[in-house]
């Protein structure tokens, strides 16, 4: 049985009608084409499909798309503004913050939730709060000083 | 992944939602943050016909202090009891302990009602609410009751809840002071093994996770202990099944019960 949802993604509204067994994850990829959310682990273990959901960066292969009925999403693809990157991914970019690629989206969305509950962390804090983010090329010493960088430029 | 056919109702009310519970019977299971059971029907561990989200039910995700207690409201995400001046102010351990779990995804989505319903044997709310003599709120069809810590976790995921109740809070004797020490399972980071210890008037209370089928308070170190953690802590397991799996075997699991209440105590004097 399809169900309806209404949901703002990046500031757009949308009506979609979805299965109940759809995760959110796969709706914003399927549904919106919005394909810079990855799923990788898609048990809510590797933060590769790491969104923010009312404010807070969530894991959204472990989210159905019918539970965010009513939400305000922002999907990697919503951090830039007038075509101008945002600090966090200027960063990344100017550090070799990624390698393959695969985990940036997660680590960018998580990184933008921790400075903003903590705009200047310690490498310590960095570290521990990319906890639920795993890079496969383990290029975490450039991630970390990535989100540096982008925490020491605000 | 793609998980087995269900049927999905957004609850607006407890009273909606046990109806469900009750037309549906064990057909039904109840979804809150999801962050247990929605990997567990991707991995088809967990097959319901009918999903209850009971997610945005209003009046469960509330903190408030009632007299001696803390009441932490089902729907509270592990994110806002870590950051709850509240709960850091009542039951600080708590807080902490909050902290520990996940990452900040779960910890922003996961709830504890979930985390104490699921009842996974390494989880490590379980060590903190029996340590610290919680009760439990439920309610079903029939009405509401209250179940001690000490009487809800019967086994691996099994609870004294009924079939068609549901967790509604937490209640909470507030302490002064209180640790949680956990060894964790290197990749997962839940609890290979958990000690919380807390101070009440008769000395220390102590709950144990991850080392049997489900959490237990370790009444024969309480009664042991005279200031002697060494001493006191060699009872750690007295009576106890000590799990094994692959990570650790039930000696290992022992001994590492026996050292972590031991630095319990030792962090609590």
């Amino acid at each position: 049985m399809l169900m309806k949802i209404n949901v703002k993604v990046n500031g757009k509204d949308y009506t979609s009608e979805v299965t109940p067994m759809m995760s959110l994850a796969a709706y914003l990829r399927e549904v919106l084409l919005l394909t810079g959310t990855h799923i990788g682990c898609d048990t809510s273990s590797c933060g590769a499909c790491t969104i923010k959901m009312d404010g807070k960066a969530v894991k959204s292969c472990t989210i159905l798309a019918v539970q965010a009925d009513g939400s305000d999403i922002t999907t990697i693809e919503g951090l830039s503004q007038n075509g101008k990157m945002h600090p966090l991914q200027s960063s990344f970019k100017e550090n070799h913050g990624l390698q393959c690629g695969f985990c940036t989206p997660g680590m960018i969305m998580t990184a933008e939730n921790l400075l903003s509950e903590n705009p200047h962390p310690t490498e310590e804090e960095i570290r521990h709060g990319l906890e639920g983010n795993f890079c496969r090329c383990t290029g975490y010493h450039n991630i970390v000083k990535s989100i540096q960088h982008a925490a020491e430029s605000n | 992944m793609i998980p087995a056919k269900f049927e999905y109702i957004k609850a607006s009310s407890v009273s909606e939602a046990l109806s469900l519970l009750n037309k549906h019977g064990d057909e039904a299971q109840l979804l809150s943050g999801g962050h247990s059971l929605i990997p567990a029907i991707k991995l088809r561990l967990n097959q319901p016909k009918m999903v209850v989200d009971i997610g945005k039910i209003p009046g469960l995700d509330n903190i408030s202090e009632e007299g001696n207690n803390i009441v932490i409201g089902a729907n509270c995400t592990h994110h806002q009891i870590a950051t709850s001046s509240v709960v850091q102010g009542g039951v600080n351990v708590l807080a902490q302990t909050a902290k520990e779990i996940g990452d900040i995804q779960v910890r922003n989505k996961g709830t504890i009602g979930g985390s104490l319903a699921h009842a996974d044997p390494a989880a490590d709310y379980p060590a903190v609410i029996l340590a610290s003599g919680a009760k439990i709120e439920v309610e079903g069809s029939g009405g509401k009751r209250t179940i001690d810590a000490t009487d809800f976790f019967m086994g691996i995921f099994e609870t004294a809840l009924e079939d068609n109740e549901m967790i509604i809070a937490i209640h909470i004797p507030k302490s002064s002071g209180g640790v949680y020490l956990k060894f964790s399972q290197p990749a997962s980071r839940f609890a290979v093994v958990g000690c919380a210890a807390i101070k009440n008037d008769n000395g220390v209370s102590i709950g144990l996770t991850g080392v049997a089928d489900c959490a237990y308070r370790a009444s024969a170190v309480e009664s042991a202990y005279n200031g002697d953690a060494k001493a006191a802590a060699a009872h750690a397991v007295d009576g106890i099944e000590v799990m094994s799996d692959n990570f650790a075997s039930s000696e290992y699991r022992a001994h590492l019960a026996k050292v972590y209440t031991e630095r319990a105590l030792n962090a609590l004097a």
